[in-house]
């Protein structure tokens, strides 16, 4: 059995790991909450943005349009969302296993990271990246979407990558945080919404439709990227408070049966000493 | 009939649902200048400037900043998607002049460092801000 100066060492480390996993639990849950309500705003213009590009798109019919097909590059551009900090339970892991785990050949694969823990892991795993933006992952604004969605634009018209995809972490709620892989550009739209929105009126566009779209498609980039960084954020915060509360109840329990090893230890102790203290009296006697 | 001539409209932002609700009228600014759109108008998609838009019902009308984004005409539903969109009472006029200020500096200074483009939306931002906190 170990001694009681032992046990008592390691109920103390964990008493102080317990703490710590505490108050991140807590500062977690109040930016959960900040981050949460941000990314609840953010969704009906996200969703909007989503349903009035792709009924846009359906209605304008065949059109020749660049961004709607894919371009003449192998490469494919590859967004991923994660954190720049880990003990977040399988938050990053998830993301990077989607990237990893998809149909997208290591190769062919060019990555725009945002958050450090997924650019680190991914380029041990020798993927190649092509830009760094883990500094807006804390506070995400409009205009850094904006930024990264032109980059993005660029990169895909000057063929320097033929298909741009999104890996980010969707929040349904608290508690589901769910990985996703989207396709961002060529612009997808599933058929049967094409049939049922054809049948409408077409649309008319002012200026026309190519400046239109010129102008729309950044902005629907910018917004479905905006859109992942917010759930993205509010994910992470969800992922750590989840993991630091299950941390804090394994330390709680570590510590009891703990207590009790040390309190039997010392029961130990304490007989033996008196077995010590009477067999040494009845030698004298 | 007086209902018949509402038509629903939305005015959504990146970080809000700024608007939702029912307005027989609206006014404002594209790229291809002002407009005003009344119900059952033709399908349509236009590009905004930035400036100033007015909504109006029976009641009156309002005023309000719009900066950037498009606009979706449907014949009895007209959703805007603008990046940024402010009430007067949210706008610091103060700050909006100082930007017109600064902005027309810029746009004199013929400095090939500054770019011209975006001073001038810089302007035009201010001015739709100074506007829409007038009317308010």
């Amino acid at each position: 059995m170990a001694s009681m100066r032992d046990i008592q060492r390691r109920k103390n480390s964990i008493t102080s790991t317990s703490q710590i996993t505490k108050a991140m639990k807590l500062v977690s849950t109040v930016k959960l909450q900040k981050t949460k309500e941000r990314a609840e705003n953010s969704r009906p213009y996200f969703q909007y943005m989503y349903n009035t590009v792709t009924s846009m798109l359906a209605r304008s019919g065949s059109l020749d349009y660049p961004y709607l097909k894919s371009g003449a590059s192998e490469k494919k551009a590859v967004v991923v969302i994660t954190s720049n900090r880990g003990l977040a339970g399988g938050y990053n892991s998830n993301v990077t296993k989607l990237v990893t785990g998809s149909s997208l050949k290591k190769e062919d694969v060019l990555l725009y990271t945002i958050g450090r823990k997924g650019r680190d892991s991914l380029e041990k795993q020798g993927y190649q990246v092509a830009e760094d933006y883990s500094d807006v992952i804390n506070a995400p604004l409009f205009s850094d979407a904006k930024r990264i969605g032109q980059r993005l634009l660029e990169d895909f018209a000057e063929e320097r990558v033929g298909e741009i995809y999104l890996a980010y972490t969707s929040f349904k709620n608290t508690v589901v945080h769910e990985p996703k892989l989207m396709k961002l550009l060529p612009v997808e739209f599933s058929e049967a919404e094409l049939s049922v929105e054809e049948a409408k009126t077409p649309m008319n566009y002012e200026p026309s439709e190519e400046e239109a779209l010129d102008i729309i498609i950044p902005k629907y980039l910018a917004s479905l990227l905006y859109g992942a960084l917010v759930e993205a954020a509010a994910s992470e915060n969800g992922a750590r408070m989840q993991a630091m509360d299950a941390a804090t109840s394994n330390a709680e329990e570590m510590i009891d049966s703990l207590t009790l090893q040390y309190n039997r230890a010392r029961q130990g102790s304490i007989t033996q000493e008196l077995t010590e203290i009477i067999a040494g009296a009845e030698a004298i006697s | 009939m007086a209902a018949d001539k509402y038509f629903e409209l939305e005015i959504v932002c990146p970080d809000r649902v700024f608007f939702q609700g029912e307005a027989s009228m609206i006014e404002l600014n594209t790229t291809e200048g002002q407009v005003g759109i009344y119900k059952r108008h033709i399908p349509m998609t236009m590009i905004l400037d930035p400036g100033l838009l007015i909504i109006k019902d029976d009641e009156g009308q309002r005023a309000a900043a719009l900066h950037e984004g498009f606009i979706e005409i449907l014949p009895d539903k007209i959703s805007i998607m603008a990046e940024a969109a402010e009430w007067p009472n949210e706008i610091d006029l103060n700050r909006a002049e100082e930007a017109k200020v600064r902005a027309e500096r810029r746009m004199q200074m013929h400095d090939s460092n500054i770019n011209l483009t975006r001073a001038e939306l810089a302007l035009h931002r201010a001015l739709a801000r100074i506007d829409a906190s007038r009317r308010g």
